[in-house]
C-alpha cells in the first residue's frame, strides 16, 4: 500500500514495532513462603492447622501458602474484634481514630510499588493498572475516610451517629487491595472494628496490608484479616456476634448470604454482579466512545462487576464503530501482566477461565458472530483473547448472564426508548455508560436507566468521594462518599 | 489497522458535520501512549527512525545563505562519529532560501521543503500566496508547507479555505503539499478535526499542526485528533495522507511517544518518512545524545553535538 520511500537509508524494524519486553522487577516484592491469620494484632497459626496455596495465574507458579481459617479461627477473630470495639476503638476520640487511618494511607503510598507488584503477581492484572489505579485509589480511600472520622456529626446533622460494632467483610479477587480499602476505611472511620476475609485466589495484598496495620500501631483487634475460601466466609456470615456483613462478589453468593442473614439483626450491604449497558448514540464522539468501550470491557480482563459487557450501538454508526473497535483490539497487548506494556493480563484463575470459555462456546452455539483478537497467548498461565460477539439477541445467555471476562456482547438499536428498554431488561443494575454529544440526551438516559452508577462520555471512573452500588440483583447499599459512611452507622 | 484493498470514490462532505471530539477522552487516550515502555533494540530503532523523519528547520528573519548551507551540511552529516546514522527527511526553509538549500543538498536524497503562502500568518491575497508557492517550486522545492487562512476558517468560511488549499495544491505541481492548520489558533479539538477534513478533501498530501510561531504548537492530543482524521479519510477514500506535528517536540522521549501513537492509530504503513515527519530544529541533537548514550552508556555534554 505505502509507496517506496524516497530517501530512507536505514532498515527500520520499528516498522513492525513489537515493544521490547519491559518487565517490572519482582525483587521489591517480599513474599513469605507462608502466611498465618492476622488476629488481635498478631500473625497466629490457624487452629485448623490447614494451609492452601496461592498461585500466580500468569505462570501457574506457587507464590505462597496461606492459612485456611475454620469456624474456631473465625470465632477467635470476632472475639478479638469485639473486645477491641468495646474497650478501645469506640472509646477513642474520633480524631485519634482518624490519625491511624491517615497513617495507614501514607504507609500504603510509601509501599505502593511493592503492593503493585504483589497485586499483579497474585491476581494477574497488568502492572500498569495496579500501579496507576488499584493502589493509588486504595490509599485515597483511606485518606478520604480518615478525614470523616471526626466529622460524623457534620455528615449526619442533628443526629448522634454510633458505630454498629463488629463488621464481617468479605471481598472478591478482582480488586483485592482496593476492595479491602473500600471496606476497612469507612468501617474504621465510623468506629467499627472488622474481620476481613480476602478472596482465596488473591489473599496476599490484604496480608501485606495486615503487616502495615501492625506497623502502624493500630490497637490490636481493630482490624483482623483472616484467609480462607467459601467455608470461612460462611463462618463469618453465620457468626452470632457480628453486627454487620459487607460483601462484594457474585450474585449467587450474595443471595446465599442474604438468606443466612435474614431473621438476624445483622445489617447487610451487598455489591454483586452486573451486566452493564454501554450505549453509543450516533452523535457521540466515536473515537473516544470506542476507547471507552475498550476500557469498559477489557479493563482488568473484564473482571469488573461494573464492566460494560453489553454494547448498544445506534444502527447508523454501527459499521464505523465496529471497524474502529476491531482496529483498536488489534493494538491491545495481551500477555505477561508484569510487563509495563501489557494492556490485558492473566485471567484470575483456571476456574474463571473455564467459565469464560463456557460462555464463549454458548455464544457460538447461540449463533452470534464472534471476533477475537489475533494476539498470541502465552503458553503457560490463564489467558483469554479479547472477544466480541456481534448479532447478539437480547434473549441470548451471553447478553443476559455475567461472564466476568473480556467478552463483549454487541447489539444495535434505533430509538432512545428502545435502548432504554433493552438496557433495563436485565436482572442486574449496577452501572451503565452513555455516549452522546447532547447534554439533554445524557440527562434523559441517566434518569431512566436503572443502574447505580451511570457514566456519561467516560467509563470505569472511580473516586472515593463518589458512592458506588447497585439496583436489583446487583445488590444494595452504597460504598464510597457520604453514603459509604451511613452503611456503618446507627444514625 | 485493516488495509482497504482499493480506492473508493467519496463525495466531499459537509464540513460543519465533521465528527465531534470529546476533549477529556482524547487527552486521556493521548496520555496512554506515553505509558508504553520503549526499550533496547526498539528504542534504538525508534531513535534512528525519528532522525530519518525530521524536517530540519530554520525559519527566521535573520536566516542567511551561510546558515542554510550549514544546516544542509548537518542534514547530511548529523553526527559523523556515529557510523550508520540515517539522514533527516528534509530541510525546511523560507522560499528565498530554497535555491541555496537545493544546491547544497544536491544528490543527497534529502528533500527541500519550503514554507509558503505568506507564512506564518497567511494574511495575504490569494494571488500573492500562489506566486509565493510558484516561486518556491520553481526554485526547486520538493515540498510546500502552506498555512490555512485561520481567520476565514474561524468565520465559518470553509469553502474559501477549501478553494484556497485546492488552488495551492494546483500551484505545487509535483511538489507534495503540507497544510498547516495552526492548531494553536484553532483552540478546540472540534475545529482541529474540521480543518483536517477540509485540508484532506481539498488535496493536502500532509496535514501539519503548526508553524512553530504560535504557542501551543504540536501536542499529543492535537496530533491524535489529526491522526484519527487521517484514518477516517483512509477508511472512506482508501487514500493515505501523511502527518507532520511541528513545533514543541524537542526531546527524544516525546518523539518516541509520537511514534507509538502513529503505530497504534495508523499502523505500520505510516511508519516511515514518506508518511510522517517531525517539524523540529532542536530534536535532532537530543536524539543524537540519546543514541550516544545507548552506545557508550553515558550522557555526553551538549558541546559534543553541533548546534547547526
Amino acid at each position: 500500500m505505502a509507496k517506496a520511500r524516497k530517501n530512507s537509508t536505514v532498515k527500520l524494524t520499528f516498522d513492525t514495532l513489537q515493544y521490547a519486553p519491559a518487565p517490572e522487577s519482582k525483587s521489591i516484592a517480599k513474599i513469605d513462603t507462608q502466611y498465618d491469620l492476622f488476629i488481635n494484632g498478631k500473625f497466629e497459626k490457624p487452629l485448623s492447622k490447614k494451609y492452601f496455596d496461592t498461585i500466580n495465574p500468569a505462570t501457574e507458579e506457587k507464590l505462597s501458602s496461606v492459612a485456611d481459617a475454620n469456624v474456631a479461627d473465625v470465632d477467635k477473630a470476632v472475639q478479638a474484634a469485639r473486645v477491641a470495639q468495646d474497650k478501645i476503638w469506640s472509646k477513642m476520640p474520633a480524631k485519634e481514630r482518624g490519625k491511624y487511618i491517615y497513617r495507614i494511607a501514607r504507609m500504603i503510598q510509601e509501599r505502593a510499588r511493592e503492593f503493585s507488584v504483589i497485586e499483579t503477581l497474585d491476581g494477574g492484572k497488568p502492572i500498569r493498572e495496579s500501579r496507576d489505579i488499584d493502589i493509588p485509589l486504595a490509599a485515597n480511600h483511606f485518606f478520604y475516610y480518615a478525614g470523616w472520622a471526626d466529622k460524623l456529626q457534620y455528615a449526619f446533622p442533628n443526629t448522634n451517629p454510633k458505630p454498629l460494632g463488629v463488621a464481617g467483610q468479605i471481598i472478591p479477587w478482582n480488586f483485592p487491595l482496593l476492595m479491602a480499602a473500600w471496606k476497612i476505611a469507612p468501617a474504621l472511620a465510623t468506629g467499627n472494628t472488622v474481620v476481613l476475609k480476602p478472596a482465596e485466589t488473591t489473599p496476599l495484598t490484604a496480608l501485606k496490608l495486615a503487616e502495615i496495620i501492625q506497623e502502624s500501631d493500630l490497637p490490636p483487634g481493630v482490624v483482623n484479616i483472616i484467609t480462607g475460601a467459601g467455608a470461612t466466609g460462611a463462618a463469618i456470615v453465620n457468626h452470632a456476634d457480628i453486627n454487620k456483613i459487607a460483601f462484594t462478589g457474585s450474585t449467587e453468593v450474595g443471595k446465599i448470604i442474604q438468606r443466612a442473614v435474614a431473621g438476624t439483626n445483622k445489617k447487610l450491604t451487598l455489591e454483586l454482579g452486573g451486566k452493564a449497558a454501554n450505549i453509543i448514540f450516533e452523535d457521540a464522539a466515536i473515537d473516544q466512545a470506542v476507547e471507552g468501550v475498550i476500557n469498559g470491557i477489557f479493563f482488568n480482563q473484564g473482571h469488573v462487576c461494573c464492566a460494560g459487557s453489553r454494547l448498544f450501538v445506534q444502527e447508523s454508526v454501527y459499521p464505523i464503530v465496529m471497524q474502529k473497535l476491531k482496529d483498536r483490539i488489534a493494538t491491545l497487548i495481551v500477555g505477561d501482566p508484569m510487563d509495563k506494556n501489557t494492556d490485558v493480563g492473566a485471567i484470575n484463575s483456571k476456574q474463571q477461565l473455564e467459565t469464560i470459555h463456557k460462555y464463549i462456546n454458548i455464544g457460538k452455539k447461540e449463533g452470534a458472530n464472534i471476533f477475537e483478537s489475533n494476539c498470541v497467548l502465552p503458553k503457560k498461565g490463564f489467558f483469554c483473547k479479547p472477544t466480541l460477539f456481534m448479532n447478539v439477541a437480547q434473549s441470548s445467555r451471553i447478553a443476559q448472564e455475567e461472564i466476568f471476562g473480556p467478552v463483549l456482547a454487541i447489539q444495535t438499536f434505533r430509538t432512545d426508548d428502545e435502548v432504554i428498554e433493552k438496557a433495563n431488561n436485565t436482572p442486574f443494575g449496577l452501572s451503565a455508560g452513555v455516549w452522546t454529544d447532547k447534554g439533554s440526551k445524557v440527562f434523559n438516559l441517566t434518569s431512566k436507566l436503572r443502574a447505580g452508577v451511570i457514566w456519561a462520555n467516560t467509563y470505569n471512573k472511580f473516586d472515593p468521594t463518589s458512592p458506588f452500588g447497585g439496583y436489583k440483583e446487583s445488590g444494595f447499599g452504597r460504598e464510597g462518599g457520604l453514603h459509604g459512611l451511613s452503611a456503618y452507622l446507627n444514625v | 489497522m485493516n488495509m482497504i484493498a482499493e480506492k473508493k470514490i467519496a463525495a466531499i462532505p459537509d464540513f460543519s458535520n465533521s465528527p465531534h471530539i470529546d476533549h477529556v477522552g482524547v487527552e486521556e487516550r493521548a496520555s496512554r501512549f506515553t505509558k508504553r515502555s520503549i526499550k533496547a533494540e526498539t528504542k534504538l530503532n525508534g531513535l534512528k527512525l525519528t532522525l530519518n523523519m525530521i524536517d530540519l528547520t530554520t525559519l527566521e528573519g535573520k536566516d542567511t545563505d551561510g546558515k542554510v548551507k550549514q544546516l544542509c551540511y548537518k542534514a547530511q552529516h548529523l553526527h559523523d562519529s556515529y557510523p550508520g546514522l540515517p539522514t533527516v527527511a528534509a530541510v525546511c526553509v523560507y522560499p528565498s532560501m530554497v535555491g541555496v538549500a537545493k544546491k547544497s543538498l544536491e544528490g543527497s536524497g534529502i528533500n527541500v521543503a519550503s514554507v509558503a503562502t505568506a507564512f506564518p500568518s497567511g494574511q495575504a491575497s490569494r494571488d500573492v500566496k500562489i506566486r509565493d508557492v510558484k516561486f518556491a517550486v520553481n526554485n526547486g522545492a520538493d515540498e510546500v508547507d502552506m498555512v490555512i487562512s485561520r481567520g476565514k476558517f474561524l468565520q465559518g468560511e470553509y469553502n474559501f479555505v477549501f478553494d484556497e488549499i485546492a488552488a495551492v495544491k494546483e500551484a505545487c505541481g509535483s511538489a507534495r503539499l503540507k497544510v498547516i492548520l495552526e492548531t494553536g489558533e484553532l483552540v478546540t479539538y472540534d475545529k482541529v478535526r474540521r480543518a483536517s477534513d477540509i485540508a484532506m478533501y481539498a488535496g493536502a498530501d500532509f496535514i501539519k499542526t503548526s508553524t512553530g510561531k504560535i504557542s501551543p504548537a504540536a501536542t499529543m492530543p492535537v496530533t491524535l485528533v489529526m491522526l484519527e482524521a487521517i484514518r477516517d479519510f483512509y477508511y472512506k477514500t482508501g487514500k493515505m495522507i501523511a502527518m507532520k506535528p511541528a513545533g514543541g517536540i524537542s526531546k527524544s522521549k516525546a518523539a518516541l511517544h509520537y511514534l507509538v501513537m502513529l503505530k497504534e492509530i495508523l499502523g505500520d504503513a505510516w511508519m516511515n518518512n514518506h508518511w510522517f515527519r517531525f517539524g523540529a530544529s532542536s530534536l535532532a541533537n537530543d536524539v543524537l545524545m540519546q543514541l550516544e548514550k545507548e552506545r557508550t552508556g553515558v550522557y555526553q555534554s551538549a558541546n559534543y553535538f553541533s548546534v547547526d
